[in-house]
C-alpha cells in the first residue's frame, strides 16, 4: 500500500489474469526454464528495473538523462502488488537489478534472499539522505543496508473542494451520517484494517483487538458508494463524482489536483493516518550490479527529483536537499513539512504472514457483508 | 465389427496427439494445483512446505465463503436464466425463420462481441451504465425530471455485462440443435391437431434440449467462477467465490487457499451437473 501511479490503461482483472497464468506456468514448467531465458548478454549495458508503472523510474526524460550520463539503458518491468513483485523475484532469479520495495516488505525481500546487500559506498547521494529514513531498521538488517531510502509519502484522507467548505479534519467523517453513499476506500485489506486500527485509536501495524477494526469497518457499509483500485480509477470515479471522500495516497492526490485539475483537498486527519516509504534495493544476483548502484544514486539526487516533482508531481524524497532544491511555489514542498501532520503518522512495519492472513480474512469478510 | 489393429493404429495414431496435448496443457496444471491445495505454503517461498488439509478446512470455517459461493451460484444461475430468455428466442427465429443471406449477416452481428477484448467491454459497459452515462442521459432527453438511472455497482450491473459476454454461447448452441430439427417433425405434429404451442411444448423444445443444455453449461460453470465483470460493474455489490480466489492468488500470495477455493468451486459445479444430469437425460430421452 504505497502512493503509485498503477497502470493506467491496465485493468485489474487484466493484469491480474495475466499474472495468474504467468505464476501458474511457472509453477508448472517454468521454474527450470526461466533462468535460460534471461537476456543476459545485453546485461552490461542495461539496468532492469522493476517498479509499478508510472512511478517515476520510466520517465521518458529521465532515463535519456540517465544514458546520456552513463550509457546505460534502462528497462523496465512492473508488479501490480508487493506480492506480485516478490512472486516475480522468486521466479525469475537473477532477472533485476533494481527493485522499488515499499518499507513493509523491504524486510520481507531480505528474509527471503532475493535482494542483496548494497554498497552504500558506490552510492555518493546516500548519505545526504534523511537518517530517520535512511537509517531505518526496515530497510538495514545486520548492519547492512538491502534498501536506500527513496521517497516518501501519507495514505490519509483526499476531499473535494466543492463539496466540503470546510476540512473534514477528523477521521470520523468518512463514519459521519451525513456522508452517505459518498465515501471510498480502497480494495486492500492492509490499508482498511491500518485506516480504521487509527480509528479506533490501535496500533495500526499491530491492532490487538480485531473485533474492534472489523466493527469500525462494518459501520462504514452505508457510507461506501465504492472501493477503488488504482490511481487510474479514482480520478475516473472522482471526475464522475462518484464520492466525495477518499482514503487517498499523498502523491496521487497532488497528481489528481496538479495533472488533472479535479478539485482534491488532503489532509492529515487529528487521529492520524498511515506513513510510508519506499527504498530501493537489488536483486539478488543482479546481472548489473554496478549500473543498479548508479541508478539508484541518480534516483535519489536533487536533479531528477525536482524535475519529477514538478513535472509529474511525486512523493516527497528521502533525500532533504531534494526536497530544498523544489521551488517554493510547489505545493509539495509546504504540504510535506507540515511537522505536526508528520507527526501524527504512524509508518507502515513488516507483517507476519499470519497477520497477513487475518487481515485479508478479515477484508473479505468485511466484503462480503457490504455486498449484502 | 471388431476393429483391425490396423484401424486400432489408426485411432492411437489420430487421437493420441490431441489425447498428449489436453495431459500436458489441462492435467499437468490441474493436478500441480491440486496438489498445491494441500500444502500449508506457497512451493515459491523457500521452505519445506509440509502436507495439510486445513486450506479446505478455512472454506468450511468460515461462514463469508459460503455466502460468496451461495452468490456466485444465484448469480451463474440468473445469467444462464436470462441469456436462455434472450438467447433462445433469438436462436429459434434464426434457424426456423431467417433464410439465405441474411442469416449469415445476423450471425456475424451475434459473433462480433467475441471480438473484442472482455476488459474493454466491460468498460464499456461502466459508460453505458453510471449515473450522467448514456443510458441516464437517454431516459433524461425522453423525461426529462426523471430519477436517475444509475445501474453502476449495482448487481443488476454485473448480471447485464456477464449476459452480454455469454449469450452468443447460447445463441449459437440452441441454434445448432434447433436446426437440426426436421421441419417434417413440426408440420406433422401440427397436421396432427396440435396447436403450435403445443407442437413447441411437445417437439421443437424436446428436441433442442441437448442445446440449451450444452449452453447453460458453457456459462454457467464461467459465471460461478467469474472475478472481473463483478468487480468492474458490481462495486461492493459484486462478491463472489472468483473475487475471493483471485485475491488469493495476486493479494495475499496465499496460493494453496486459491487453489483448495478452486477446487471446492470445481466440486460444487460437479455436484451440480451430477445431480442434474440424470433428470436432464431423462427429460431429453422421453420426447
Amino acid at each position: 500500500m504505497t502512493g503509485k501511479t498503477r497502470d493506467g490503461k491496465g485493468g485489474f482483472g487484466r493484469v491480474s489474469r495475466r499474472n495468474f497464468v504467468a505464476g501458474a506456468s511457472a509453477l508448472g514448467v517454468g521454474v527450470g526454464l526461466t533462468p535460460f531465458l534471461n537476456r543476459r548478454a545485453q546485461a552490461s549495458t542495461e539496468v532492469k528495473v522493476l517498479n509499478w508503472q508510472g512511478y517515476g523510474t520510466d520517465e521518458k526524460w529521465a532515463l535519456e538523462a540517465f544514458k546520456k550520463a552513463t550509457g546505460l539503458d534502462v528497462v523496465h518491468e512492473y508488479y501490480n502488488s508487493e506480492s506480485e513483485m516478490i512472486t516475480k523475484l522468486q521466479t525469475n532469479p537473477g532477472a533485476y537489478d533494481v527493485i522499488v520495495t515499499n518499507s513493509a516488505w523491504n524486510g520481507r525481500a531480505t528474509e527471503q534472499g532475493v535482494i542483496q546487500p548494497i554498497d552504500t559506498a558506490q552510492v555518493s547521494n546516500f548519505a545526504d539522505l534523511n537518517p530517520s529514513f535512511r537509517d531505518s531498521p526496515l530497510l538495514n538488517v545486520d548492519g547492512k543496508t538491502y534498501g536506500v531510502a527513496w521517497v516518501w509519502g501519507i495514505t490519509a484522507v483526499a476531499y473535494s473542494t466543492d463539496v466540503y467548505k470546510d476540512v473534514p479534519t477528523s477521521i470520523e467523517a468518512l463514519w459521519d451520517a451525513k456522508n452517505a453513499k459518498r465515501v471510498s476506500v480502497r480494495d486492500d485489506a492492509i490499508e482498511a484494517v491500518s485506516f480504521a486500527a487509527i480509528a479506533t485509536g490501535q496500533d495500526m501495524n499491530h491492532p490487538t483487538d480485531l473485533a474492534k477494526v472489523k466493527e469500525k469497518l462494518l459501520a462504514l457499509k452505508p457510507n461506501l458508494a465504492m472501493l477503488w483500485t488504482s490511481e487510474d480509477d479514482w480520478n475516473k470515479q472522482f471526475q464522475a463524482k462518484a464520492f466525495d471522500l477518499s482514503v487517498y495516497w499523498s502523491g496521487s492526490a497532488l497528481r489528481s489536483k496538479t495533472n488533472f485539475k479535479l478539485p482534491v483537498g488532503y489532509v492529515v486527519p487529528d487521529e492520524g493516518a498511515v506513513g510510508w516509504f519506499d527504498g530501493l534495493a537489488i536483486g539478488k544476483d543482479a546481472p548489473n550490479a554496478e549500473g543498479a548502484h548508479k541508478f539508484i544514486n541518480y534516483m535519489i539526487e536533487p536533479t531528477y527529483y525536482v524535475e519529477w516533482a514538478t513535472k509529474v508531481g511525486a512523493p516527497a524524497s528521502a533525500n532533504p536537499k531534494a526536497m530544498a532544491a523544489l521551488p517554493d511555489s510547489d505545493p509539495s514542498k509546504a504540504f510535506y513539512s507540515d511537522e505536526a501532520a508528520i507527526k501524527r503518522l504512524q509508518f507502515m512495519a513488516p507483517l507476519s504472514d499470519q497477520e497477513r492472513q487475518d487481515f485479508s480474512d478479515l477484508w473479505a469478510e468485511v466484503k462480503t457483508e457490504y455486498a449484502k | 465389427m471388431t476393429p483391425t489393429t490396423r484401424t486400432r493404429w489408426a485411432i492411437l495414431s489420430l487421437t493420441g496427439p490431441a489425447y498428449l496435448w489436453l495431459a500436458c496443457t489441462i492435467f499437468l496444471p490441474i493436478a500441480a494445483m491440486l496438489a498445491l491445495s494441500f500444502l500449508d505454503k506457497s512451493p515459491l517461498v523457500p521452505k519445506p512446505a509440509s502436507f495439510t488439509l486445513a486450506n479446505y478446512g478455512a472454506f468450511f470455517g468460515k461462514p463469508f465463503y459460503w455466502s460468496l459461493t451461495r452468490w456466485s451460484i444465484e448469480l451463474g444461475f440468473w445469467v444462464t436464466l436470462f441469456s436462455f430468455l434472450i438467447g433462445y428466442p433469438a436462436a429459434y427465429a434464426l434457424a426456423k425463420r431467417v433464410k439465405g443471406r441474411w442469416r449469415e449477416a445476423i450471425f456475424l452481428l451475434i459473433v462480433l462481441p467475441f471480438w473484442s477484448n472482455a476488459l474493454v467491454r466491460i468498460f464499456s459497459w461502466t459508460m453505458v451504465l453510471r449515473s450522467n452515462g448514456i443510458i441516464d442521459l437517454g431516459v433524461q432527453s425522453i423525461f426529462p425530471g426523471a430519477p436517475t438511472v444509475d445501474l453502476l455497482f449495482t448487481y443488476p450491473a454485473v448480471v447485464i455485462g456477464l449476459v452480454h459476454s455469454y449469450l452468443p454461447y447460447m445463441i449459437l448452441t440452441c441454434y445448432i440443435a434447433l436446426q437440426a430439427i426436421d421441419d417434417s417433425l413440426i408440420e406433422a405434429g401440427r397436421s396432427l391437431g396440435a396447436s403450435k404451442l403445443t407442437t413447441f411444448r411437445r417437439v421443437v423444445l424436446p428436441l433442442s434440449l441437448p442445446g440449451i443444455i450444452s449452453g447453460s453449461a458453457l456459462i454457467f460453470v464461467p459465471v460461478i467462477g467469474s472475478f472481473m465483470e463483478p468487480r468492474i460493474l458490481g462495486g461492493t455489490k459484486g462478491a463472489t467465490l472468483g473475487m475471493n480466489i483471485e485475491e488469493q492468488f495476486t493479494v495475499t500470495a496465499n496460493w494453496p487457499l486459491g487453489a483448495a477455493l478452486s477446487f471446492i468451486l470445481l466440486a460444487i459445479v460437479l455436484i451440480i451437473f451430477g445431480v442434474l444430469y440424470p433428470f436432464l437425460r431423462k427429460q431429453g430421452g422421453a420426447a
